[in-house]
């Protein structure tokens, strides 16, 4: 268990809409659509804008900044762009748990 | 730096960063701009000139591709000195740049004989959009201009120039108009067709001074004679801009020389377009400016590449004359058909090979996409009469793939048939956009359509949707919206799919419902825009800019005490004075949102949203001696009167007391100005990234009813207009006209007038409230954050801001 971080109770992220947290020294956004929830690294790998404001639709977030938008289940860019690493987020008794992805090499887009 | 360094904003400039982009998604790309604008489209100058297109629309990319395509631009930023042994860029400011390759596409400057009298006032080039500006602004009341050169960009500026009211001549040095690519007999018709516009034509004329006490005012000919002129616009050519090239010590005889793999002297730097000379040739058009881009940027990402030099092509963008001259207008065997009595005069010239030279069309231009790709391809032509006929008939579906469409993009048919396909377009506008085929002078746009109606089988054209995944449009979603009696965006899309897919469209769905209901509708946040979640505007590094509602510009001490305690209590980054007259605390964290608002005890500015703004004022008959209405008064009215309203986009107003318009209501989406005895209602105005002047809608009689129109204009444009759409793109689109129709009609005023009352009085006048009553816990904070606390302080607040 000690590589899971509690990060929050169900319902700290609003229906499609992200949040962000500090997990072992790593920014990760939050999301949750009605699938449930998701987590992808925090900072677009593009201008560095906030993923976690971005707009979500269809599994997919939208960076505020400048549009790039990104698969929140694969962490690809949609377009010829860099992506960003995933996470896994699980739900027990009411409480959010992440596990960070191991600090790999940024997936690359498809 | 392993990157490569782009010196000039021009379109060979623009070229090269594209073609190197698409080969190579990595590579770090910086362009410098020397003009503090970024790359423009120089090709339709003469169409700004015409006042048939905005400096804006010249533009060749959005300020966003830069970033989305990781090109590093610089405007206003000169190179001083190259360093290619050592790969270091000094700029004028001192500052240095490390680079692995060059490119110069330094470009060309006007030529300007050495004449006595060139350096007086009202003796112009035309080159870029100052010199259209400075031209138009003369031309309006000059007596009579004359334009030196009857070359193509001369006749077109003599063109622009008669068209705002100015008698023009051209003075031409040889026997006939454009001689480097039309033959005598189509530069007779040409003359013609000029003096039909009002363009009078001197040929074999030398000008031998420029003569004027102070400013221009004619032109001593050589033969001796007097031609007065308060306008003089010189057009003899161009000289390639090698003075950088030639301080490094790079080979430099007309033009910076290249090899055939637009390499110079140097093996680290190359040039591409007018400021470059390949095989003893510089160009002087924008098509080869294109094959030459495709060329380096192939060179520079896979080191080779192989330039045999380009086919000129030339067509003359004055409206009225259709003129088309692909490379030579003469050669061993030649055929014209001509009919003088309907100006018309085509021709195909073929060389000893019998080989496809060249073609001159004039009057009737059809087919010359196929001609000059049979010029480029020198295809063998056996039956000359044949071909001319063949190409006069031939249609889009004729083109083969490799035809050049697009002559200012480069952009072929079979790259517009295959984004058409690929992506799926319905439309022009989305063909243009996407290919940029048309973008430029526009004379291919007719084509683009037609390959457009080809591929969809005949079918009409798409029309504009708010939600393209799902291609529904505005109308179709409002109608949804009313018959079902939708609420939320969530139900929009639960009935049709739209937003359901990207979501880029759910902001505009959000607007559309709320719109439909007068804001009585079911708010969703995920549907909005992070900006409308919090209520103010992100920045660049994530945090918010806070802008308080200050009423026409007009604050307090008490104010200004209470912005100065947040800024320091909350070490605000910046504190800055807005353009529209109102003041933005920048550099605020999401988490001290609340906070900040209540401390400031003023309601939002509304400064972040797609809503009305701020009414900018002037004094007024307050304190100005020149005051001709209470511009503060009737400003601060406007101001509650539309405030908390959203919009399809942001609308800027501005109230002024006189014409002398202080207050800049001219350029507003909404301006009043008071004229004597009354008031001016100007509507679609802009001054951002497109500059316009709005349309005179009304004048009317008061104040009041001057505030009375402007609401009813900002209903109908709230009902009317696309999401996104500015009231000066929409009021350019439906035409004021077409307005006035309705908001000048009583019956349809009392209507709006209506319905703006309902939306008026549902629509939420501080959604900075929400700090009192979030619409989630975590609104103002992260999963690991929480928004920061305080006290409610009890101030009193203005009347009118709950």
């Amino acid at each position: 268990m000690n590589d899971l971080h509690l990060i929050g109770r169900v319902g700290d992220v609003p229906l499609l809409e992200g949040r962000s947290v500090t997990v072992a020294g790593r920014r990760v956004a939050v999301f949750r659509t009605e699938e449930g929830h998701h987590a992808i690294d925090a900072t677009c790998p593009h201008r560095s804008g906030p993923l976690a404001d971005g707009l979500v639709a269809d599994a997919c977030v939208t960076c505020p900044l400048h549009g790039w938008r990104f698969d929140l289940r694969s962490g690809a860019a949609l377009g010829n762009h860099p992506g960003v690493a995933v996470h896994e987020v699980l739900e027990r008794d009411g409480e959010l748990w992440l596990r960070l992805a191991p600090a790999v090499e940024l997936p690359l887009a498809a | 730096m392993n990157g490569i360094l782009v010196i000039g904003g021009g379109i060979a400039g623009q070229a090269v960063c594209e073609r190197v982009r698409e080969r190579d998604p990595h590579v770090p790309i910086t362009l410098l701009c020397k003009e503090p604008e970024l790359p423009y489209d120089r090709v339709a100058l003469s169409h700004l000139l015409a006042g048939e297109t905005t400096r804006a629309e010249l533009q060749l990319r959005p300020r966003e591709w830069y970033a989305d395509h990781d090109v590093d631009v610089r405007l206003g930023a000169a190179a001083a000195a190259l360093d290619l042994d050592g790969g270091v860029c000094t700029l004028d400011d001192g500052s240095a740049l490390s680079f692995e390759r060059v490119v110069l596409c330094t470009g060309s400057d006007p030529l300007l004989p050495p004449l006595s009298g060139i350096d007086l006032p009202g003796v112009l080039a035309f080159r870029d959009p100052a010199d259209c500006d400075a031209i138009a602004e003369r031309a309006r009341t000059a007596r009579g201009a004359v334009v030196i050169g009857g070359g193509l960009l001369g006749l077109e500026a003599a063109r622009g120039i008669a068209g705002l009211g100015c008698p023009v001549t051209v003075v031409h040095l040889v026997d006939r108009l454009m001689e480097r690519q039309l033959d005598a007999g189509a530069a007779a018709l040409l003359l013609d067709a000029m003096r039909d516009l009002d363009v009078d034509v001197r040929l074999e004329t030398q000008t031998a001074a420029l003569v004027g006490e102070g400013a221009v005012s004619g032109l001593l000919l050589a033969d001796g004679s007097l031609l007065s002129a308060d306008l003089v616009v010189v057009s003899i050519g161009i000289r390639p801009q090698a003075e950088l090239a030639r301080a490094t010590g790079l080979t430099v005889e007309r033009g910076i020389v290249v090899d055939d793999t637009m390499v110079t002297s140097h093996p680290r730097a190359l040039a591409v377009g007018e400021c470059a000379q390949h095989r003893g040739t510089v160009y002087g058009l924008v098509a080869p400016i294109h094959e030459q881009a495709a060329v380096a940027a192939q060179m520079l990402t896979a080191s080779e590449a192989a330039y045999t030099g380009s086919v000129q092509s030339a067509k003359l963008k004055v409206m009225g004359v259709d003129l088309v001259a692909v490379g030579d207008a003469s050669g061993a065997r030649e055929v014209v058909a001509a009919d003088a009595a309907a100006r018309t005069y085509r021709k195909l010239v073929v060389d000893e090979e019998g080989c496809a030279a060249g073609a001159v069309l004039l009057g009737d231009t059809r087919g010359h996409e196929l001609l000059l790709e049979q010029v480029r391809r020198r295809e063998p032509v056996e039956d000359l009469l044949g071909l001319l006929q063949q190409a006069s008939e031939a249609s889009a579906a004729d083109l083969p793939d490799t035809a050049q469409v697009c002559n200012c993009n480069g952009v072929c048919k079979g790259d517009i048939v295959g984004a058409i396909r690929a992506q799926g377009l319905g439309s022009t506008q989305e063909v243009v956009a996407v290919t940029r085929a048309g973008s430029g002078c526009g004379s291919c746009k007719g084509l683009v359509r037609e390959l457009l109606a080809i591929e969809r089988g005949g079918a009409g054209e798409e029309p504009a949707y708010l939600c393209p995944c799902k291609k529904q449009t505005r109308e179709q979603l409002a109608a949804l919206v009313r018959e079902r009696e939708l609420e939320s965006v969530s139900e929009l899309t639960a009935t049709c799919g739209a937003g359901r897919d990207c979501g880029a469209c759910k902001p505009g769905l959000a607007y559309l419902v709320s719109e439909v209901a007068a804001a009585r509708h079911r708010e969703e946040r995920h549907a909005r825009f992070i900006n409308d979640r919090v209520h103010a505007n992100i920045q660049n590094d994530g945090t918010f800019s806070v802008i308080p509602r200050i009423r026409g510009g007009v604050t307090t001490p008490d104010e200004l005490r209470r912005i100065a305690d947040v800024a320091e209590r909350h070490d605000v980054r910046m504190v800055k004075i807005t353009g529209g007259q109102r003041i933005d605390l920048l550099g605020i964290r999401k988490e001290a949102l609340p906070r900040v608002w209540e401390e400031l005890g003023m309601p939002s500015g509304h400064a972040y949203a797609k809503a009305v703004r701020t009414v900018k004022t002037c004094v007024g008959t307050d304190f100005c001696r020149f005051g001709l209405g209470d511009a503060i008064a009737v400003g601060i009215e406007l101001e509650r009167r539309m405030e908390g309203l959203y919009t399809p986009h942001k609308v800027k107003s501005a109230v002024t007391g006189c014409p002398r318009n202080c207050a800049e209501a001219y350029v507003k989406d909404i301006g009043l100005v008071a004229i004597e005895g009354g008031w001016e209602l100007y509507v679609g105005g802009a001054a951002g990234a497109s500059v316009r002047r709005g349309d005179l809608l009304d004048t009317v009689a008061d104040g009041e009813a001057a505030i009375r129109l402007a609401l009813v204009f900002l209903q109908h444009y709230r009902e009317q207009a696309e999401y996104l759409e500015r009231t000066y793109t929409w009021v350019e689109r439906v035409g004021i006209e077409a307005i006035r129709e309705v908001v000048l009609d009583p019956a349809q005023q009392a209507e709006l007038l209506e319905r703006y009352a309902i939306a008026k009085a549902a629509a939420d006048p501080d959604p900075w409230l929400e700090r009192h009553e979030p619409v989630h816990p975590k609104q103002f904070a992260e999963l690991d954050s929480e928004p920061e606390p305080f006290t409610p302080i009890d101030v009193v607040l203005a009347e009118g801001t709950v």
